[in-house]
Protein backbone atom coordinates (compact mmCIF):
# COMPACT_ATOMS: atom_id res chain seq x y z
CA UNK A 1 0.00 0.00 0.00
CA UNK A 2 1.35 3.08 -1.07
CA UNK A 3 0.60 5.24 1.94
CA UNK A 4 1.70 2.85 4.36
CA UNK A 5 4.95 2.95 2.56
CA UNK A 6 5.41 6.80 2.68
CA UNK A 7 4.65 6.33 6.07
CA UNK A 8 7.68 3.62 6.56
CA UNK A 9 9.89 5.99 5.01
CA UNK A 10 8.92 9.19 7.23
CA UNK A 11 9.30 6.25 10.87
CA UNK A 12 12.52 4.45 9.49
CA UNK A 13 14.43 5.12 12.35
CA UNK A 14 12.08 3.26 14.68
CA UNK A 15 11.40 0.60 11.73
CA UNK A 16 14.93 -0.26 11.53
CA UNK A 17 15.46 -0.08 15.35
CA UNK A 18 12.30 -2.46 15.83
CA UNK A 19 13.97 -4.76 12.67
CA UNK A 20 17.47 -5.01 14.81
CA UNK A 21 15.83 -6.15 17.70
CA UNK A 22 12.97 -8.33 16.02
CA UNK A 23 16.43 -9.74 14.26
CA UNK A 24 17.78 -10.27 17.25
CA UNK A 25 15.79 -12.31 18.63
CA UNK A 26 15.42 -14.57 15.39
CA UNK A 27 18.79 -15.59 15.85
CA UNK A 28 18.51 -16.51 19.49
CA UNK A 29 15.83 -19.12 18.41
CA UNK A 30 17.94 -20.38 15.66
CA UNK A 31 17.75 -23.54 17.47
CA UNK A 32 14.57 -24.02 17.62
CA UNK A 33 14.55 -23.19 13.94
CA UNK A 34 16.99 -26.15 13.65
CA UNK A 35 15.06 -27.94 15.25
CA UNK A 36 11.89 -27.78 13.42
CA UNK A 37 13.90 -27.11 10.02
CA UNK A 38 14.76 -24.47 7.73
CA UNK A 39 12.86 -26.38 4.93
CA UNK A 40 9.43 -26.92 7.08
CA UNK A 41 9.49 -23.13 8.18
CA UNK A 42 9.94 -21.52 4.65
CA UNK A 43 6.74 -21.47 3.50
CA UNK A 44 4.66 -20.38 6.66
CA UNK A 45 7.63 -17.82 7.76
CA UNK A 46 7.58 -16.55 4.11
CA UNK A 47 3.97 -16.01 4.61
CA UNK A 48 3.93 -13.66 7.87
CA UNK A 49 7.28 -12.10 5.76
CA UNK A 50 5.25 -11.23 2.93
CA UNK A 51 2.15 -10.13 4.79
CA UNK A 52 3.67 -8.39 7.27
CA UNK A 53 6.63 -6.26 5.17
CA UNK A 54 4.02 -6.16 1.73
CA UNK A 55 1.69 -4.09 4.01
CA UNK A 56 4.54 -1.72 5.23
CA UNK A 57 6.83 -1.86 2.22
CA UNK A 58 4.55 -2.80 -0.39
CA UNK A 59 7.56 -5.81 -0.13
CA UNK A 60 8.39 -7.60 -3.35
CA UNK A 61 9.74 -10.76 -1.77
CA UNK A 62 13.32 -10.58 -3.27
CA UNK A 63 14.42 -12.48 -0.53
CA UNK A 64 17.58 -10.17 -0.51
CA UNK A 65 16.36 -7.42 1.76
CA UNK A 66 18.36 -4.64 2.08
CA UNK A 67 15.71 -2.22 3.76
CA UNK A 68 18.25 -1.10 6.29
CA UNK A 69 20.12 0.66 3.37
CA UNK A 70 17.41 1.97 1.98
CA UNK A 71 15.87 4.55 4.67
CA UNK A 72 13.06 1.33 4.12
CA UNK A 73 12.34 2.22 1.01
CA UNK A 74 12.07 -0.84 -1.04
CA UNK A 75 14.00 -0.50 -4.26
CA UNK A 76 12.29 -3.45 -5.84
CA UNK A 77 9.25 -0.95 -5.76
CA UNK A 78 11.28 0.74 -8.76
CA UNK A 79 10.29 -0.14 -12.03
CA UNK A 80 13.59 -0.62 -13.43
CA UNK A 81 14.25 -2.74 -9.95
CA UNK A 82 17.27 -0.71 -9.31
CA UNK A 83 18.92 -1.20 -5.97
CA UNK A 84 22.31 0.96 -6.14
CA UNK A 85 20.53 4.69 -6.62
CA UNK A 86 18.00 6.43 -8.85
CA UNK A 87 18.10 6.48 -12.31
CA UNK A 88 18.43 9.60 -14.61
CA UNK A 89 15.22 10.13 -15.47
CA UNK A 90 13.68 11.25 -12.22
CA UNK A 91 11.40 13.91 -12.93
CA UNK A 92 11.52 17.72 -11.77
CA UNK A 93 9.30 17.34 -8.82
CA UNK A 94 10.97 14.39 -8.02
CA UNK A 95 8.03 11.76 -9.30
CA UNK A 96 9.22 8.10 -11.29
CA UNK A 97 9.91 8.37 -14.63
CA UNK A 98 7.45 5.42 -15.54
CA UNK A 99 5.15 6.11 -12.94
CA UNK A 100 4.86 9.67 -12.57
CA UNK A 101 2.06 10.04 -9.70
CA UNK A 102 4.23 7.81 -7.78
CA UNK A 103 7.38 9.40 -5.60
CA UNK A 104 10.96 7.91 -6.76
CA UNK A 105 11.48 4.99 -4.59
CA UNK A 106 15.38 6.43 -4.08
CA UNK A 107 14.36 10.07 -3.57
CA UNK A 108 12.68 8.22 -0.47
CA UNK A 109 15.36 6.15 0.11
CA UNK A 110 18.07 9.16 0.86
CA UNK A 111 15.31 10.47 2.59
CA UNK A 112 14.92 7.19 5.09
CA UNK A 113 18.46 6.36 5.06
CA UNK A 114 19.44 9.64 6.75
CA UNK A 115 17.29 9.02 9.38
CA UNK A 116 18.62 5.81 10.05
CA UNK A 117 21.85 5.82 12.42
CA UNK A 118 24.52 5.00 9.87
CA UNK A 119 22.29 4.84 6.89
CA UNK A 120 23.54 7.32 4.62
CA UNK A 121 26.79 4.99 4.90
CA UNK A 122 24.97 2.27 4.06
CA UNK A 123 23.22 3.51 1.52
CA UNK A 124 26.54 3.92 -0.19
CA UNK A 125 27.55 0.65 -0.37
CA UNK A 126 27.61 -0.67 -3.87
CA UNK A 127 24.92 -3.50 -3.71
CA UNK A 128 25.64 -6.47 -6.14
CA UNK A 129 23.35 -8.02 -8.37
CA UNK A 130 20.54 -9.61 -7.14
CA UNK A 131 19.98 -13.98 -6.87
CA UNK A 132 16.77 -14.34 -8.58
CA UNK A 133 16.84 -18.02 -7.14
CA UNK A 134 15.95 -16.08 -3.71
CA UNK A 135 12.41 -14.62 -4.66
CA UNK A 136 9.80 -15.40 -2.92
CA UNK A 137 11.81 -17.11 -0.17
CA UNK A 138 11.91 -15.41 3.39
CA UNK A 139 14.51 -12.82 3.89
CA UNK A 140 14.87 -13.61 7.69
CA UNK A 141 15.16 -17.52 7.79
CA UNK A 142 18.23 -16.35 5.54
CA UNK A 143 19.78 -14.12 7.76
CA UNK A 144 19.50 -15.92 10.72
CA UNK A 145 20.90 -19.24 9.05
CA UNK A 146 23.66 -16.62 7.74
CA UNK A 147 24.45 -15.36 11.19
CA UNK A 148 24.40 -18.40 12.70
CA UNK A 149 26.25 -20.36 9.91
CA UNK A 150 23.24 -22.95 9.23
CA UNK A 151 23.57 -24.44 5.86
CA UNK A 152 20.30 -23.75 3.23
CA UNK A 153 17.78 -26.21 2.55
CA UNK B 1 46.12 12.79 -34.73
CA UNK B 2 47.67 9.59 -35.16
CA UNK B 3 49.55 8.09 -32.34
CA UNK B 4 52.90 6.98 -33.10
CA UNK B 5 53.03 3.35 -32.29
CA UNK B 6 49.73 2.80 -33.99
CA UNK B 7 50.52 -0.01 -36.10
CA UNK B 8 47.69 0.60 -38.70
CA UNK B 9 44.97 3.07 -38.14
CA UNK B 10 42.06 1.22 -36.27
CA UNK B 11 44.40 -1.52 -35.59
CA UNK B 12 44.49 -1.98 -31.64
CA UNK B 13 47.11 -0.14 -30.11
CA UNK B 14 49.74 -1.22 -27.96
CA UNK B 15 48.22 -0.81 -24.43
CA UNK B 16 50.40 1.40 -22.42
CA UNK B 17 51.21 0.66 -18.80
CA UNK B 18 48.06 2.00 -16.17
CA UNK B 19 45.84 1.72 -19.30
CA UNK B 20 42.78 -0.92 -19.75
CA UNK B 21 42.07 -0.91 -23.08
CA UNK B 22 44.02 -0.55 -26.63
CA UNK B 23 41.28 1.86 -27.58
CA UNK B 24 42.02 5.54 -28.80
CA UNK B 25 39.45 7.15 -26.09
CA UNK B 26 41.72 6.10 -23.61
CA UNK B 27 44.77 7.27 -24.79
CA UNK B 28 43.54 10.31 -25.38
CA UNK B 29 41.73 11.17 -22.12
CA UNK B 30 44.73 9.87 -20.28
CA UNK B 31 47.07 12.36 -22.00
CA UNK B 32 44.53 15.29 -20.64
CA UNK B 33 43.38 16.20 -24.35
CA UNK B 34 39.73 17.48 -24.13
CA UNK B 35 38.02 14.35 -25.69
CA UNK B 36 34.84 14.57 -28.08
CA UNK B 37 32.23 11.80 -28.46
CA UNK B 38 29.54 11.85 -30.11
CA UNK B 39 26.31 9.47 -30.38
CA UNK B 40 25.45 8.40 -33.80
CA UNK B 41 21.59 6.91 -33.66
CA UNK B 42 21.52 3.19 -35.36
CA UNK B 43 19.63 2.72 -37.96
CA UNK B 44 15.81 1.35 -38.49
CA UNK B 45 17.63 -0.72 -41.67
CA UNK B 46 19.61 -3.77 -42.02
CA UNK B 47 21.82 -1.78 -44.50
CA UNK B 48 26.07 -1.35 -43.34
CA UNK B 49 25.98 1.80 -45.46
CA UNK B 50 23.63 3.56 -43.38
CA UNK B 51 25.43 3.33 -40.51
CA UNK B 52 29.22 3.92 -42.00
CA UNK B 53 26.62 7.01 -43.40
CA UNK B 54 25.93 8.09 -40.20
CA UNK B 55 29.74 7.82 -38.60
CA UNK B 56 31.05 9.77 -41.93
CA UNK B 57 29.15 12.92 -40.67
CA UNK B 58 31.72 12.95 -37.48
CA UNK B 59 34.62 12.32 -39.58
CA UNK B 60 37.74 14.33 -38.11
CA UNK B 61 35.97 15.39 -35.31
CA UNK B 62 35.57 12.56 -32.40
CA UNK B 63 37.16 10.63 -30.34
CA UNK B 64 34.92 8.16 -29.94
CA UNK B 65 31.24 7.62 -31.85
CA UNK B 66 28.78 6.26 -29.16
CA UNK B 67 25.99 3.82 -30.32
CA UNK B 68 23.33 3.60 -28.81
CA UNK B 69 21.59 0.43 -27.04
CA UNK B 70 17.69 0.83 -27.94
CA UNK B 71 17.58 4.29 -27.04
CA UNK B 72 14.08 5.78 -25.54
CA UNK B 73 12.80 2.13 -25.21
CA UNK B 74 12.76 2.29 -29.20
CA UNK B 75 13.66 -0.72 -31.38
CA UNK B 76 16.73 0.26 -33.50
CA UNK B 77 20.12 -1.85 -34.86
CA UNK B 78 22.14 -3.13 -32.21
CA UNK B 79 24.65 -1.43 -30.90
CA UNK B 80 26.93 -4.83 -31.32
CA UNK B 81 26.34 -4.43 -34.68
CA UNK B 82 26.71 -1.03 -35.28
CA UNK B 83 30.10 -1.24 -32.97
CA UNK B 84 31.33 -4.58 -35.05
CA UNK B 85 30.63 -2.35 -38.49
CA UNK B 86 32.52 0.45 -36.96
CA UNK B 87 35.65 -1.24 -36.16
CA UNK B 88 35.99 -3.38 -39.49
CA UNK B 89 36.68 0.22 -40.78
CA UNK B 90 38.48 1.41 -37.90
CA UNK B 91 36.24 3.42 -36.24
CA UNK B 92 36.77 4.13 -31.94
CA UNK B 93 33.45 2.94 -30.75
CA UNK B 94 31.89 3.22 -27.19
CA UNK B 95 29.07 0.41 -27.28
CA UNK B 96 26.24 0.90 -25.09
CA UNK B 97 25.30 -1.34 -23.36
CA UNK B 98 21.78 -1.24 -21.22
CA UNK B 99 19.83 -3.59 -18.50
CA UNK B 100 16.31 -2.89 -20.19
CA UNK B 101 16.14 -6.24 -22.83
CA UNK B 102 18.82 -8.18 -21.79
CA UNK B 103 19.71 -10.28 -18.69
CA UNK B 104 23.62 -11.27 -17.40
CA UNK B 105 23.89 -14.04 -19.55
CA UNK B 106 22.89 -12.39 -22.77
CA UNK B 107 25.22 -8.98 -21.47
CA UNK B 108 28.38 -11.00 -20.67
CA UNK B 109 28.11 -12.62 -24.05
CA UNK B 110 27.77 -9.44 -25.56
CA UNK B 111 30.92 -7.48 -23.72
CA UNK B 112 33.29 -10.83 -25.10
CA UNK B 113 31.73 -10.19 -28.32
CA UNK B 114 31.98 -6.62 -29.01
CA UNK B 115 35.98 -6.96 -27.21
CA UNK B 116 36.59 -10.05 -29.76
CA UNK B 117 35.28 -7.56 -32.95
CA UNK B 118 37.60 -4.34 -31.53
CA UNK B 119 35.19 -2.28 -29.31
CA UNK B 120 37.30 -0.76 -26.55
CA UNK B 121 35.06 1.24 -24.60
CA UNK B 122 31.53 0.30 -23.17
CA UNK B 123 28.91 2.60 -21.34
CA UNK B 124 26.65 1.06 -19.04
CA UNK B 125 23.31 1.95 -18.45
CA UNK B 126 20.05 1.50 -16.97
CA UNK B 127 18.06 1.99 -19.68
CA UNK B 128 14.91 3.67 -19.80
CA UNK B 129 11.69 2.21 -19.59
CA UNK B 130 9.65 0.22 -22.01
CA UNK B 131 6.86 2.64 -21.82
CA UNK B 132 9.26 5.51 -23.33
CA UNK B 133 9.56 3.30 -26.30
CA UNK B 134 7.54 2.03 -29.27
CA UNK B 135 6.91 -1.33 -27.85
CA UNK B 136 5.75 -0.62 -24.64
CA UNK B 137 4.04 -3.99 -24.56
CA UNK B 138 7.49 -5.56 -24.19
CA UNK B 139 9.24 -7.71 -21.20
CA UNK B 140 11.25 -4.97 -18.98
CA UNK B 141 14.25 -6.69 -17.65
CA UNK B 142 16.28 -5.40 -15.36
CA UNK B 143 17.75 -8.34 -14.22
CA UNK B 144 20.75 -6.21 -13.51
CA UNK B 145 20.94 -2.72 -12.74
CA UNK B 146 23.41 -0.27 -13.90
CA UNK B 147 25.86 -0.52 -11.33
CA UNK B 148 25.63 -3.90 -10.90
CA UNK B 149 26.35 -4.15 -14.73
CA UNK B 150 29.86 -2.33 -14.22
CA UNK B 151 30.96 -4.37 -11.57
CA UNK B 152 29.76 -7.31 -13.84
CA UNK B 153 32.44 -5.46 -16.71
CA UNK B 154 35.04 -5.11 -14.85
CA UNK B 155 34.91 -9.18 -12.90
CA UNK B 156 35.01 -10.11 -17.00
CA UNK B 157 37.53 -7.61 -16.97
CA UNK B 158 39.86 -8.13 -13.95
CA UNK B 159 39.29 -11.12 -12.96
CA UNK B 160 39.04 -12.85 -16.16
CA UNK B 161 35.98 -14.93 -15.04
CA UNK B 162 32.13 -14.78 -15.52
CA UNK B 163 29.47 -13.83 -12.46
CA UNK B 164 29.16 -17.34 -12.15
CA UNK B 165 32.98 -17.78 -11.48
CA UNK B 166 33.80 -19.66 -14.22
CA UNK B 167 36.94 -18.39 -16.24
CA UNK B 168 37.37 -16.67 -19.04
CA UNK B 169 40.60 -17.25 -21.29
CA UNK B 170 40.73 -13.93 -23.02
CA UNK B 171 39.50 -11.18 -21.03
CA UNK B 172 37.85 -7.97 -22.91
CA UNK B 173 40.27 -5.10 -22.21
CA UNK B 174 37.80 -2.27 -22.63
CA UNK B 175 37.48 1.14 -20.56
CA UNK B 176 33.99 0.94 -18.55
CA UNK B 177 32.01 4.28 -18.74
CA UNK B 178 28.24 4.81 -17.32
CA UNK B 179 26.24 7.64 -17.45
CA UNK B 180 25.01 10.33 -14.47
CA UNK B 181 22.48 12.96 -14.46
CA UNK B 182 23.44 16.04 -12.66
CA UNK B 183 20.56 17.57 -13.18
CA UNK B 184 18.03 15.16 -11.93
CA UNK B 185 16.44 15.02 -8.50
CA UNK B 186 17.64 14.20 -5.69
CA UNK B 187 20.19 16.46 -7.50
CA UNK B 188 21.73 16.60 -3.80
CA UNK B 189 23.05 13.35 -3.85
CA UNK B 190 23.95 12.76 -7.82
CA UNK B 191 27.87 12.93 -6.68
CA UNK B 192 27.43 10.42 -4.43
CA UNK B 193 25.88 8.23 -6.75
CA UNK B 194 28.51 8.72 -9.09
CA UNK B 195 31.35 8.18 -6.09
CA UNK B 196 29.23 4.51 -6.56
CA UNK B 197 29.86 3.91 -9.92
CA UNK B 198 32.83 4.63 -9.74
CA UNK B 199 33.37 2.65 -6.80
CA UNK B 200 31.47 -0.14 -9.32
CA UNK B 201 33.91 0.27 -12.19
CA UNK B 202 33.20 3.31 -14.15
CA UNK B 203 36.50 5.31 -15.50
CA UNK B 204 34.53 7.64 -17.43
CA UNK B 205 31.26 9.11 -17.27
CA UNK B 206 28.67 10.89 -19.66
CA UNK B 207 26.33 13.11 -18.37
CA UNK B 208 23.28 13.89 -19.50
CA UNK B 209 22.43 17.17 -21.57
CA UNK B 210 23.86 20.29 -19.75
CA UNK B 211 22.11 23.22 -20.67
CA UNK B 212 22.77 24.83 -16.74
CA UNK B 213 26.43 25.11 -16.34
CA UNK B 214 26.16 26.45 -12.88
CA UNK B 215 24.18 23.45 -12.01
CA UNK B 216 26.97 21.25 -13.14
CA UNK B 217 29.82 23.42 -11.26
CA UNK B 218 28.38 22.76 -7.92
CA UNK B 219 27.86 18.91 -9.59
CA UNK B 220 31.41 18.76 -10.12
CA UNK B 221 32.40 20.48 -7.03
CA UNK B 222 30.99 18.26 -5.00
CA UNK B 223 32.22 15.70 -7.30
CA UNK B 224 36.03 17.16 -6.13
CA UNK B 225 34.83 16.87 -2.62
CA UNK B 226 34.59 13.32 -2.31
CA UNK B 227 37.66 13.14 -4.39
CA UNK B 228 37.04 11.85 -7.31
CA UNK B 229 38.38 14.18 -9.83
CA UNK B 230 41.29 11.87 -10.09
CA UNK B 231 39.67 8.40 -10.73
CA UNK B 232 37.11 9.30 -13.50
CA UNK B 233 37.11 11.12 -16.96
CA UNK B 234 34.00 12.87 -16.92
CA UNK B 235 32.47 13.89 -20.26
CA UNK B 236 29.56 16.25 -20.46
CA UNK B 237 26.45 15.93 -22.83
CA UNK B 238 25.89 18.73 -25.21
CA UNK B 239 23.64 19.39 -28.28
CA UNK B 240 21.36 21.83 -30.04
CA UNK B 241 18.05 22.74 -30.29
CA UNK B 242 16.60 22.97 -33.64
CA UNK B 243 13.84 25.57 -32.04
CA UNK B 244 12.71 26.92 -28.89
CA UNK B 245 9.71 24.90 -29.51
CA UNK B 246 11.73 22.28 -29.76
CA UNK B 247 13.56 22.72 -26.50
CA UNK B 248 10.28 23.02 -24.91
CA UNK B 249 8.86 19.86 -26.03
CA UNK B 250 12.25 18.11 -24.98
CA UNK B 251 11.49 19.88 -21.16
CA UNK B 252 8.58 18.61 -20.58
CA UNK B 253 8.08 15.27 -22.56
CA UNK B 254 11.94 13.63 -21.77
CA UNK B 255 12.41 12.93 -18.30
CA UNK B 256 15.46 13.80 -16.54
CA UNK B 257 16.56 16.51 -19.44
CA UNK B 258 16.49 19.99 -17.56
CA UNK B 259 15.95 22.98 -19.35
CA UNK B 260 16.11 26.55 -17.84
CA UNK B 261 13.47 29.04 -18.71
CA UNK B 262 16.54 31.63 -19.78
CA UNK B 263 17.83 29.11 -22.58
CA UNK B 264 14.68 28.67 -23.84
CA UNK B 265 13.97 32.65 -24.10
CA UNK B 266 17.44 33.12 -25.64
CA UNK B 267 16.36 30.29 -28.40
CA UNK B 268 12.41 32.69 -28.28
CA UNK B 269 14.23 35.78 -29.04
CA UNK B 270 16.14 34.79 -32.05
CA UNK B 271 15.37 35.46 -35.44
CA UNK B 272 16.97 31.52 -36.71
CA UNK B 273 16.37 29.71 -33.93
CA UNK B 274 18.24 26.75 -35.38
CA UNK B 275 21.38 29.09 -35.31
CA UNK B 276 20.83 30.32 -32.35
CA UNK B 277 20.64 26.85 -30.80
CA UNK B 278 23.97 25.86 -32.52
CA UNK B 279 25.48 28.81 -30.79
CA UNK B 280 24.06 28.03 -28.21
CA UNK B 281 25.38 24.59 -27.94
CA UNK B 282 28.79 26.45 -28.71
CA UNK B 283 28.58 28.72 -25.67
CA UNK B 284 28.42 25.70 -23.65
CA UNK B 285 30.41 23.86 -25.15
CA UNK B 286 33.39 26.50 -24.35
CA UNK B 287 32.35 27.40 -20.86
CA UNK B 288 31.90 23.55 -19.95
CA UNK B 289 35.52 23.25 -20.89
CA UNK B 290 36.43 25.18 -18.13
CA UNK B 291 35.54 23.74 -15.23
CA UNK B 292 37.89 21.65 -13.47
CA UNK B 293 37.65 18.11 -13.76
CA UNK B 294 35.75 18.16 -17.08
CA UNK B 295 37.27 15.81 -19.90
CA UNK B 296 35.26 16.21 -22.70
CA UNK B 297 32.07 16.77 -24.08
CA UNK B 298 30.05 14.23 -25.46
CA UNK B 299 27.66 15.38 -28.89
CA UNK B 300 24.16 13.76 -28.69
CA UNK B 301 22.76 16.04 -31.56
CA UNK B 302 20.04 13.76 -32.55
CA UNK B 303 18.85 14.56 -36.19
CA UNK B 304 20.81 17.36 -36.56
CA UNK B 305 24.42 15.10 -36.58
CA UNK B 306 25.55 17.20 -39.34
CA UNK B 307 26.06 20.17 -36.83
CA UNK B 308 28.41 18.45 -34.47
CA UNK B 309 31.10 19.47 -36.85
CA UNK B 310 30.53 22.97 -37.03
CA UNK B 311 29.48 23.14 -33.16
CA UNK B 312 33.19 21.54 -32.56
CA UNK B 313 35.48 23.81 -34.67
CA UNK B 314 33.72 27.18 -33.81
CA UNK B 315 33.76 26.25 -29.93
CA UNK B 316 37.48 25.48 -30.98
CA UNK B 317 38.32 22.32 -28.19
CA UNK B 318 40.23 20.77 -30.73
CA UNK B 319 42.89 23.31 -30.78
CA UNK B 320 43.72 21.86 -34.23
CA UNK B 321 43.86 18.17 -33.15
CA UNK B 322 42.51 16.04 -35.85
CA UNK B 323 41.02 12.71 -34.14
CA UNK B 324 41.62 10.16 -36.88
CA UNK B 325 38.74 8.67 -39.25
CA UNK B 326 38.93 6.02 -42.01
CA UNK B 327 39.48 8.75 -45.05
CA UNK B 328 42.19 10.63 -43.72
CA UNK B 329 45.23 8.12 -44.41
CA UNK B 330 44.84 5.39 -47.12
CA UNK B 331 41.81 3.89 -47.24
CA UNK B 332 42.66 0.41 -45.00
CA UNK B 333 43.30 -2.64 -47.10
CA UNK B 334 39.88 -4.95 -46.58
CA UNK B 335 41.71 -8.28 -46.76
CA UNK B 336 43.39 -7.31 -43.61
CA UNK B 337 43.24 -10.53 -40.93
CA UNK B 338 42.40 -9.94 -37.14
CA UNK B 339 46.34 -9.91 -35.52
Amino acid sequence: MYTARLWSVRHARGLNAFYRAFEGVLVKLSPLFRAIGYQRLERPVAFVERNVKGLLFDCRMCGQCILSATGMSCPMNCPKNLRNGPCGGVRANGNCEVKPEMKCVWRLAVEGSARIPGGSEAIREVQHAVDRRLSGHSSWLRVVRERTGAKAP
Amino acid sequence: MRFEDEPVPGYPLPILPGHTSPGRLERVLRAGQFAITAELAPPDSADPEEVYKRAHIFDGYVDAINATDGSGANCHMSSLAVCALLTRIGYAPVMQISCRDKNRIAIQGDILGGAAMGVCNILCLTGDGVQAGDHPQALPVFDLDSMSLLETARTLRDEHRFLSGRKITFAPRVLIGAAENPFAQPVAWRATRLAKKVAAGAQFIQTQYCYDVPMLREFMKHVEDLGLLERVFVLVGVGPFKSAKAAEWIGAHVPGVHIPPAVIARLKGAQDQALEGRRLCIDLVQEIRTIRGVHGVHLMAYRQEESVAEIIDRSGVLAGRVPWHPARDTPPNTNRIAS
